[in-house]
């Protein structure tokens, strides 16, 4: 007979000692310039602005402010480079300059993901063992590609778009860095990367990586600064393509910017998934991929599943092990290795996660959040969940951004899908159950790019990630990825 | 009292002894037989193992052993260890350029060969994580199933070497061979065979796992009806044109439905050599249906 | 004696309610635990939690009583260079070396675990199994570590299998029952876990991974799935049942792998011997030289540590 009191403890007991990852191998300079045509080169205007480590509020570094005409300089470098050296070069050789970038990648991994984990907040844990190994094989999936694209699109030749002007978030800065650079290099493209202004360090060290692995100047350059940054980039007429990772709100204004122009763009925006367990689901690892799923990086991923769809049988049951394993998760320093939650990435970001906490709790949901210890400085936010909520609330319907699952239950398949489906969004959606067939009927109903069936937030280079609906369009990562930066001809 | 004669300052070189690479090891040939390369003027440059038909076995057993966890290592990592085998082969390109100076080319073409043999490791690293992606299908089948076709590699391969290409033939034929999936035995050319011990030598530096590539040298008159024979050998890549020599094989390998892979008459140094075709000829299609239902 | 007379209060649980398990899931859920860094003063705390754990082992067709009172020795004098460490929590022997270690350890606090039930195989009738048992318990044994009937189990009948653990648990007496699933030869997580649940309906205070004798043995894998499944049985019936993975854990790093599993899965109750066990023969040296290394600084060599 399960009474309230067959509960586990998990506070007290044996605690982990702090584990911190060392940083003194690690290189930060006190100022970054732009990345313009193969040098580091001072803004126009003078201006810089610090980046910060959101775990202590401490200023790690200043970055240089790009305005309109530093990225005029550098959409003119790319493209001297596009014309000049790059597009002349056999593509095998091209090859091997992004070749390189992966492999020095490799070479500096540890101090990669130390960088990553200061500058954004994220576990030193997710750094080192999710986005610098998954950055390094992008380089590495696309280098191949190169010399190959005659294979990927049957009956079309095929040619590079020229200037690329690509734009990513604060999330995953080196990882969508990676996303963005590597096929379009790959494709025989020049480009204009701009990172997000709380996040610019691992892009400036990319910089870096770029210049010592020797490619041609001009091919990949950086300018840092914020949203007028990126406003110039989208509005520049030497620049071919667009690319943005980031809201769908922005990427709203980027589409709308962009009508009547040549510009070819691929956006890939905001989601609000839907992560479905049924009770035929192997209930312990659904669990784990509901944490997966939501808790993963703070929650600050654009395909996290934050729409938790428990079939009514087993609801108590989930709902009961999830927050058992909230229990042992471990909120605090970035850089301890047995941190599980990071830091939020900004106070901004905080703000705006806190008052949708308010808002769940004024729709009348059920908030509970775990009991563990947070950091006095620095932005933090304990892993939480709300019940009793339904579609309508707006906890359900709008992205948080943040370590926070709304959830519901549902009785019939046609129930989730219908519910799933119910949303402007379309990016990425989550099964669990034991039953094939179930899966494939699922992958076929719900409208969204990626389905994970048995398991969430799974990333592969040669994977398609992309999303239906206000998502986004395109894809990046694998053969589909390619399209992005390519004219195809007859 | 005679006075004492002066050294003279001659350092005497190691001369390297060439023996096959089986199962990650370096053995003699087990018949204890050799045959000897000169050079064009007629002077002994190396003594090299004639390999027999159980040094043959030896390597398919191995190659056997290999082939399941090798096929099981993913698509990422194939392809990382072929870019290593090229990072190693460029690290050693003066030495492999002597070498096959010393087998009677010139420089220019020595060295064209070493380079086209490392750019092509390169190009075949490239298609491990993709060639699946260009060749495999979803089947839009009339029932309700979901329905996919994959490419398998077809297990062990055995390969005989272009004769008249001393290094790019042999990795041009393994690169292929092992970037699907597939273990191989290859017999290394006859006429310049030094090149295919010291690339053994590049593989053993390169983390391929004991077993994938195993290199044997030998006589082709000898060992040809063992590498078509072999009943646990899956296909057989013949670089050789001889037409008679073709048929036998082709008859010798029907006893298993042995994969007959003739690939003569190719000048290797050219770019349009280079193809995932190569890839696809060891790899077979797997077809799965599944119901969609709930 | 027929199963039919045995009395059961016990239900047969239905099995088909157990979850199933996913293998991908459980692998990364574990390779999330061993990612996990214990530095400094937790890893010292583990070090010696894992000592009192250890049912020191010894289960050779070669094992003769000087053999077993050497054990004896060592498990009460596992390292006198460094005073104040934890006494291991038992020695495990086979039946007929219960006596002697009795004699060797009266009074020790450490307790004599006995395997019965025709170990390791479990192929022999119930009545043999049974005057096994009670052999070891009136030799002196504490605790009985018995083997399920594999067979019967993956011939698919449960009830078989569980009639006979019920009948081990009577004959048992006061002596805790550790049922041994034998994991290596179950072949699937899914029946680890419908093992376990029917273990513990049937009376286990126990579950064990494996008696030690084949490949593979304990794995963190099953020892998740077995740690889940007492998850699962506790907030059902209130009862703690404990846990004890054996064979082929020899380092003290993969020790404290298991730790921190256990930690996340079931909480601060079961992290004591009372409740979590290693079954383990080379795993106290290890350890030994890890927490010398610790209170030193310096790297150790098992030329300074005893091997009885």
């Amino acid at each position: 007979m399960a009474t309230p009191e067959n509960k586990l403890a998990f506070d007290g007991g044996w605690e982990y000692s702090p584990a911190p990852e060392s940083t003194d191998h690690i290189k930060v300079a006190k100022k970054y310039e732009l990345f313009i045509g193969g040098d580091f080169v001072a803004p126009a205007s003078g201006k810089y602005f610090d980046t910060i480590n959101p775990a202590t509020e401490a200023r790690l570094s200043r970055v240089a402010l790009a305005n309109a005409a530093d990225v005029d300089k550098a959409v003119k470098a790319a493209r001297k480079a596009y014309k000049g050296p790059w597009s002349r070069m056999k593509p095998a050789e091209r090859g091997k300059y992004i070749y390189r970038i992966a492999r020095i990648i490799q070479e500096r991994a540890r101090e990669f993901a130390t960088i990553e984990s200061l500058d954004g907040g994220k576990p030193i844990r997710e750094a080192r063992d999710v986005d610098v190994p998954l950055a390094a094989a992008h380089f590495f999936y696309y280098a191949g590609w190169a010399d190959k694209l005659e294979y990927a699109f049957p009956g079309r030749s095929v040619r590079p778009m020229g200037v690329a002007g690509q734009i990513i978030p604060w999330n995953f800065p080196l990882l969508m860095a990676a996303w963005k650079v590597a096929p379009a290099l790959a494709c025989g493209n020049t480009v204009v990367l701009k990172p997000a202004e709380t996040t610019p360090l691992t892009a400036m060290k990319l910089a870096e990586v770029v210049a010592d692995a020797g490619l041609p100047e001009g091919v990949v350059n950086i300018v840092t600064g914020a949203g007028d940054t990126g406003a110039s980039i989208v509005s520049h007429p030497g620049v071919d393509k667009i690319a943005f990772t980031g809201s769908t709100d922005v990427g709203r204004i980027i589409q709308k910017a962009l009508a009547g122009s040549k510009k070819k763009y691929t956006l890939e925006l905001g989601g609000k998934a839907a992560n479905i367990i049924f009770a035929d689901a192997a209930i312990d690892e659904a669990v784990e991929g509901i944490v997966n799923g939501i808790f993963f990086n703070q929650g600050h991923v654009c395909c996290a599943g934050s729409r938790l769809f428990v079939q009514e049988s087993v609801a108590e049951q989930v709902v009961r092990k999830l927050r058992d394993r909230m229990e042992t998760l471990i909120v605090g320093d970035p850089l301890d290795k047995n941190t599980d939650i990071g830091a939020i990435n900004s106070k901004a970001q905080l703000e705006k996660i806190e008052s949708y906490l308010e808002i769940g709790q004024q729709e009348g949901g059920d908030m509970y959040q775990s009991s563990c210890a947070v950091p006095d400085k620095g932005y933090w936010c304990r892993p939480t969940i709300f019940t009793g909520v339904s579609q309508s609330n707006r906890v359900v319907q709008e992205e948080i951004f943040g370590p926070v699952l709304a959830i519901q239950t549902f009785r019939t398949f046609d129930e989730a899908v219908s519910k799933a489906n119910n949303t402007p969004y379309g990016l990425s959606g989550g099964v669990w159950t034991d039953k094939g067939a179930k899966i494939f009927k699922m992958t076929q109903s719900v409208r969204a790019g990626v389905i994970w069936a048995n398991t969430f937030n799974k990333f592969d280079p040669t994977s398609p990630f992309g999303g239906y609906k206000e998502s986004g369009v395109g894809r990046e990562g694998g053969l589909h990825g390619l399209d992005a930066y390519l004219a195809l001809e007859a | 009292m005679a006075a004492k004669a002066k050294q003279q300052d001659v350092r005497v070189p190691v001369a390297k002894t060439y023996k096959i690479y089986i199962d990650g090891k370096f053995p003699r040939t087990e018949s204890g037989r050799y045959f000897t390369l000169e050079d064009g003027k007629g002077r002994v440059i190396a003594n090299v193992c004639r390999g027999s038909r159980k040094d043959f076995r030896n390597a398919t057993v191995a190659a056997r052993k290999a082939q399941a966890g090798w096929a099981g290592a993913n698509a990422y990592l194939r392809g990382q260890i072929l870019y290593r085998i090229a990072e190693m082969l460029e690290g050693r390109r003066e030495q492999f350029i002597a070498e096959l100076k010393l087998q009677g080319a010139t420089q220019h073409a020595a060295r064209k060969e070493v380079d086209t043999s490392i750019d092509r490791l390169i190009y075949f690293a490239g298609w491990a994580d993709k060639y699946q992606q260009v060749f495999s299908a979803v089947n839009p089948v009339a029932s309700s199933h979901f329905n996919f076709s994959v490419l398998e590699p077809t297990g062990v391969v055995s390969i005989i070497a272009p004769d008249d290409s001393g290094l790019l033939g042999l990795v041009s034929n393994v690169a292929p061979t092992i970037v699907g999936g597939n273990t191989c035995v290859v017999l290394a050319s006859e006429s310049m065979p030094l090149s295919a011990v010291s690339f053994a030598e590049v593989l053993h530096a390169s983390d391929v796992p004991a077993g994938v590539v195993n290199i044997i040298t030998g006589l082709r008159s000898e060992l040809t009806e063992h590498f078509a024979s072999h009943m646990d050998v899956n296909a057989i890549v013949f670089c050789d044109g001889a037409r008679k020599t073709a048929k036998t094989v082709q008859e010798l390998a029907s006893d298993n439905i042995k994969r007959v892979i003739a690939r003569a008459d190719i000048d290797w140094s050219r770019e349009s050599s280079q193809h995932p075709y190569l890839i696809r000829d060891t790899q077979e299609v797997k077809t799965t249906w599944h119901p969609i239902g709930s | 004696m027929s199963l039919a007379a045995v009395d059961t209060k016990r239900k047969l649980p239905d099995l088909d309610r157990v979850p199933r398990v996913d293998e991908v899931g459980v692998n990364e859920r574990v390779a999330r635990f061993q990612s996990r860094s214990i530095k400094k003063e937790s890893k010292l705390q583990a070090l010696r939690m894992v000592l009192s754990m250890i049912d020191l082992t010894t289960l050779e067709g070669q094992d003769t009583p000087g053999k077993v009172h050497q054990l004896c020795q060592k498990a009460m004098h596992l390292h006198d260079a460094v005073p104040g460490l934890p006494h291991v929590a038992a020695v495990c022997v086979y039946p007929t070396m219960v006596g002697v270690a009795r004699k060797a350890l009266e009074g020790r606090g450490i307790h004599i675990a006995s395997v019965a039930t025709a170990f390791p195989s479990g192929q022999a009738p119930l009545n043999v199994k049974l005057e096994d048992t009670r052999m070891a318990v009136e030799q002196g044994a504490d605790e009985i570590d018995m083997v399920i009937s594999r067979g019967a189990f993956l011939a698919g009948d449960n009830a078989f299998v569980f009639d006979e653990i019920a009948a081990i648990k009577e004959a048992c007496g006061d002596a805790h029952l550790k049922v041994i699933l034998e994991t290596g030869e179950l072949g699937t997580l899914d029946r680890v876990r419908r093992a376990s649940a029917l273990a513990m309906h049937a009376g286990a205070d126990f579950i064990k991974t494996s008696t030690g004798k084949i490949q593979p043995a304990a794995t963190m894998q099953v020892t998740l799935v077995m740690l889940q499944a007492i998850r699962d049985y506790f907030h059902e019936t209130g009862r703690m049942v404990g846990m004890k993975p054996a064979g082929g854990i020899s380092s003290a790093k993969l020790a404290i792998h298991y730790l921190v599993m256990l930690r996340e899965t079931l909480g601060n109750a079961w992290m004591s011997p009372e409740w979590f066990r290693f079954g383990a023969s080379s795993l106290a040296n290890d350890v030994l030289m890890q927490i010398v290394k610790q209170q030193t600084g310096v790297y150790q060599s098992a030329d300074y540590f005893s091997k009885d």
